[in-house]
Parts: C-alpha cells; sequence; structure tokens
C-alpha cells in the first residue's frame, strides 16, 4: 500500500478583520418627554474582554445594561451579541444585578438551578452542573442555607455562580458589589478576575468605584451624564494574572489617579 | 426575666377572676346581671352537649365563609394581578365592600338566600373576603424589579412568571389577610346569627343561641357562649398561622427569630 499524498490547502486562522462580539453602534435613548438618556453610544468589544463603565449617577450606565440584555427599548442604534439582537441572544448572557436577587424561598442550590431551569435543562443533569458551579464560588457547604441565612457577600456569590452555571459569553455586571464592605468588595473582585481567567467570557461591568475598574479591567470607560455617553476611554495596562498585592504598586495607583484626573476633567 | 412573660398575664387573669367573684358575692348581684365565674363555670359541664352543638354549628358556617373567601379572594386577587384593567376597574369597589356595614344589607340576604345557615355563611363570606383580596392583589404585583428582569432575562412565559415568582412572592401577604379573614369569618358567622340564624337542624348556632338565652334572661349560659364564640376564633386563628408556618415559615423574614446575620 502506497501513500497518496494529496494537496491540502491549509486553511490558516485569517488574522480576521477582527470580528468583534459584542458590537454597539450610535445607541441612543430618549423618553417620551424629550429628555435624552444616552447619546450615541458606541462600543465593540473582543471576546473575553473585560470592561468598565465609569460615571456619576444619571449617566445612563444602567440604562445601557439593560438595553444590552434586550430589558429596554432602544430608541435608535443598534446592538449585536454574537451577531444576534439582544432579544435572540439571552441563551448566551447573563445578568448580575445591583441586588443579589435571589428568590428568599428557594435554596442556595436551587436559586442556581432556576437558570437552568430557565434553559430547560433537564432535573438529572442540573445537580452536577450547580454544585460544580457552587464549588467554585466557593459556596458548596452552604448549598441547602436560605438566602436570610447569608451574609451580603456570600448572597452575591449566588447571584454570581447562577449566572456563571449556563456558562454565558456575555456577563452583565450592573454595579454588583456596589453595597458591600471595602473588604468584601476587594475579595470578591479577585475572585471575579480568577474565575474569568478560568471562563473567559467577555465582560461589560458597570461600577462607581475607581480601584474596582482599574483592578477588573482591560478597558475603562468614562461616561458623563445629559445625556450620557462616552467622554473617555482608558486602557488599562496591567500584567495578569492580577492578584490583591497588585493593589499596592505604583502601576496600579498611577492608573487610578490617571483615571481620576480624567473623571474630574469630566465632573468638574 | 423570662419567665415572668407568660406568668404575669396567668396571674392578672387569675387576680380578675378573684375580684370579680368577691365583688358579685359581696354586693350580692344577681346573676342574671352578671354571674359569677364559679358559677359560669359549673355550668360549662353541665351544659356542654348544647354548646358543643352550637359550636359545630357556628363553627361550620364560619369555616364554610372562610373556604370561600379564600378561594374566591385568591381567585380575584390572581385577575386583579393579570391586568391592571380589570384591577382599575373593580379594585375600589372591593375597597367599597369593606366600608359597607353588612348589618345594612343582611335583610336583603336574608330575603334571597332564606333563614338559615347558607345566609350565615354568605354574610361570614362576605365580611371576610374583602382582607383576602386586598393582600393577594398586594403581594401578587409587589415584585422586586430585578427578580422580574431577571425572570424575562430567562425568557419566563406568564406561567413561570406565576407559579415560579409571583404567588410564593405572595404568599406571606395572602396569609396576612387570611389571619384578618379567620377572625373575621367568626365574627360575620356571630353577627349573621342573630338575625338569620335557626334551630331548623335540631341546634342553633352560637349567636343565635346568644339571642335565644337573652330574651330568657339566661345570663350565665350566655357568659358560657360567649367563651365558647371566643375559642372558636381563636382556633380559627391557630389554625391559619400553624399553616403559615408550614408553608412559608422555613424562609419568611417575619417567621425567622434565629436567623443568622
Amino acid at each position: 500500500m502506497g501513500t497518496v499524498t494529496e494537496f491540502r490547502p491549509q486553511l490558516k486562522a485569517v488574522p480576521s478583520p477582527h470580528i468583534p462580539f459584542l458590537c454597539i453602534a450610535n445607541l441612543c435613548k430618549h423618553y417620551a418627554s424629550g429628555k435624552s438618556v444616552l447619546r450615541d453610544f458606541s462600543l465593540s468589544a473582543a471576546p473575553g474582554e473585560f470592561i468598565s463603565v465609569l460615571g456619576e449617577s444619571g449617566c445612563g450606565k444602567s440604562t445601557l445594561l439593560k438595553m444590552i440584555a434586550g430589558l429596554s427599548s432602544t430608541s435608535t442604534g443598534s446592538i449585536r451579541i454574537d451577531g444576534r439582537p439582544p432579544e435572540r441572544a439571552r441563551d448566551i448572557m447573563s445578568f448580575v444585578f445591583q441586588d443579589p436577587a435571589l428568590l428568599p424561598w428557594r435554596t442556595v442550590a436551587r436559586n442556581v438551578e432556576l437558570a437552568l431551569e430557565f434553559e430547560g435543562v433537564p432535573k438529572r443533569a442540573r445537580a452536577a452542573r450547580v454544585e460544580s458551579v457552587l464549588k467554585l464560588v466557593a459556596l458548596d457547604d452552604v448549598h441547602n442555607y436560605r438566602p436570610r441565612q447569608l451574609s451580603g457577600g456570600m448572597k452575591m456569590r449566588v447571584s454570581i455562580a447562577r449566572a456563571l452555571v449556563t456558562t454565558p459569553r456575555l456577563l452583565l455586571m450592573d454595579e454588583p458589589f456596589g453595597a458591600l464592605d471595602a473588604m468584601t468588595r476587594n475579595r470578591l473582585n479577585e475572585e471575579l478576575l480568577a474565575l474569568h481567567a478560568r471562563q473567559k467570557w467577555t465582560t461589560l461591568f458597570v461600577t462607581h468605584s475607581i480601584t474596582e475598574a482599574v483592578f477588573l479591567s482591560d478597558r475603562i470607560l468614562l461616561m458623563g451624564a445629559n445625556p450620557g455617553g462616552v467622554l473617555e476611554e482608558i486602557a488599562v495596562d496591567l500584567p495578569s494574572p492580577r492578584t490583591a498585592a497588585l493593589r499596592s504598586e505604583p502601576k496600579f495607583l498611577d492608573l487610578v489617579g490617571q483615571v481620576s484626573r480624567a473623571l474630574a476633567a469630566i465632573h468638574p | 426575666m423570662k419567665i415572668a412573660a407568660w406568668r404575669l398575664p396567668v396571674m392578672t387573669f387569675v387576680a380578675l377572676l378573684l375580684l370579680w367573684e368577691g365583688v358579685v358575692t359581696l354586693f350580692d348581684v344577681p346573676d342574671y346581671l352578671v354571674p359569677s365565674p364559679l358559677q359560669i363555670a359549673v355550668l360549662i359541664p353541665a351544659r356542654i352537649g348544647n354548646l358543643l352543638g352550637a359550636l359545630l354549628v357556628t363553627g361550620g358556617e364560619a369555616l364554610g365563609g372562610f373556604l370561600l373567601s379564600a378561594l374566591v379572594g385568591v381567585v380575584i386577587g390572581l385577575c386583579f394581578s393579570v391586568s391592571s384593567l380589570i384591577r382599575r376597574s373593580f379594585y375600589p369597589y372591593v375597597v367599597l365592600l369593606q366600608t359597607i356595614p353588612i348589618i345594612a344589607i343582611s335583610p336583603l340576604i336574608l330575603l334571597w338566600l332564606g333563614n338559615g345557615s347558607l345566609s350565615v355563611l354568605f354574610i361570614s363570606f362576605l365580611i371576610s373576603v374583602p382582607a383576602v383580596v386586598v393582600n393577594t392583589t398586594q403581594g401578587l404585583i409587589s415584585v422586586d424589579s430585578n427578580l422580574v428582569n431577571l425572570f424575562r432575562m430567562g425568557d419566563a412565559g406568564v406561567p413561570t412568571m406565576l407559579f415560579k415568582l409571583r404567588l410564593p412572592n405572595a404568599l406571606p401577604h395572602i396569609f396576612v389577610g387570611l389571619k384578618i379573614a379567620a377572625g373575621a369569618s367568626v365574627v360575620g358567622a356571630l353577627v349573621g346569627e342573630t338575625f338569620a340564624g335557626s334551630s331548623a337542624l335540631g341546634a342553633g348556632g352560637l349567636g343565635y343561641s346568644a339571642v335565644y338565652a337573652l330574651s330568657q334572661l339566661d345570663t350565665p349560659y350566655l357568659f358560657t357562649l360567649i367563651l365558647t364564640s371566643s375559642l372558636l376564633g381563636l382556633l380559627f386563628f391557630l389554625a391559619v398561622i400553624i399553616a403559615e408556618r408550614l408553608t412559608v415559615g422555613h424562609w419568611h423574614e417575619s417567621l425567622l427569630a434565629d436567623h443568622a446575620d
């Protein structure tokens, strides 16, 4: 038997014209009263990118997230998530709200399971996935607790576990750690980054905290109000993996200073 | 002092009974005006058959009125929560129903449903249903907006939204309504019996017997009827409390005393 050599054209990964995973173009939102909440917002995000949106209250950050999630209508402009409009991309995105938004009558495990029920995952297949994600956020020993029995930080971890159990490709987070104390917040930041390093979903993270934004993000969008829009974009060029020690490094502190000054210039 | 919490009221109760007994004996108050506690206590075992019979009749009517108001109240609440058009059209009348003195419309009920337990049951129902409707509606529509958004993100349909979110969320509110209704249904049955009650079934209810005892100036028996009526109200209330503990006791905040903070 001889070997047949044939010509196989090698299909190389084309250095693609950079197809963005999340593509938002000229997004506007105004109410019937004529009040404009968001004007001409555009953004394209590569798969796995962690982008923070920073700005004062009322600059349309939350509205922006709700529009991307398809929970709020858009006035003009377009949103494409992996090429799909928001309403048809819900199977690949998860939302983490300002509060943990847990069902008080369900246990921790059953709260996480809810996301799988929405996806129509058969009952048998759910338990294993719930347990593995709870292990990921270090909550496997409290899976039978009710939300009432958990601290604020633990509740938020349940909320994040519920968002991650469906292995989303886009995670929308609306000031998830805003109500937590500084130490819990820092720890959850570190945990979130560790999880992100493993699963590499794309994140849009709304926050008020400059240090949080610098610590987590690849890019920070600074938004202004009346009407809301991106006024400046700052790339965060910090090494990864990022750990707690990073917060005291000069490079980190420099960036925090830079973002603070930029914000101060926007909101004098 | 922890023991004092239950001892104190018991002690005041005993003291009041002694005072009562003492005053009645000392001033020789006629028993058709105020019977002595001892007299009443002796009368209970003597007329236990009559009392239990009356308790069963009134208890049956009140239970019927209560169950009907629970069922109808929750169904109306569901309708109100589904459509704001229905809610805005009819809600004011439910509130208005609470303000109508049932005594005023009771002759009409008597005219339509006749003398007897059916009328009494209906009066009991009318008095207790508004509380169930109002609280059920409130519970069904006051769901945290983030939870609603969570379910919308999951593309949850109306049935999923109802059974996995709105209804469980409303349960504590529904129980508030049921607790009010439990007390009201007993009151409704007693009041109803005073003008629509009859002894057609062999025994009159507690309210009917009370009117009769009054006409005979049988005040000691009237007192035992009052006691039995109070017991009935208490039983209804306890039954709802137990049902509440079994249903939402394991998660609802107001029922969790020993929570971790």
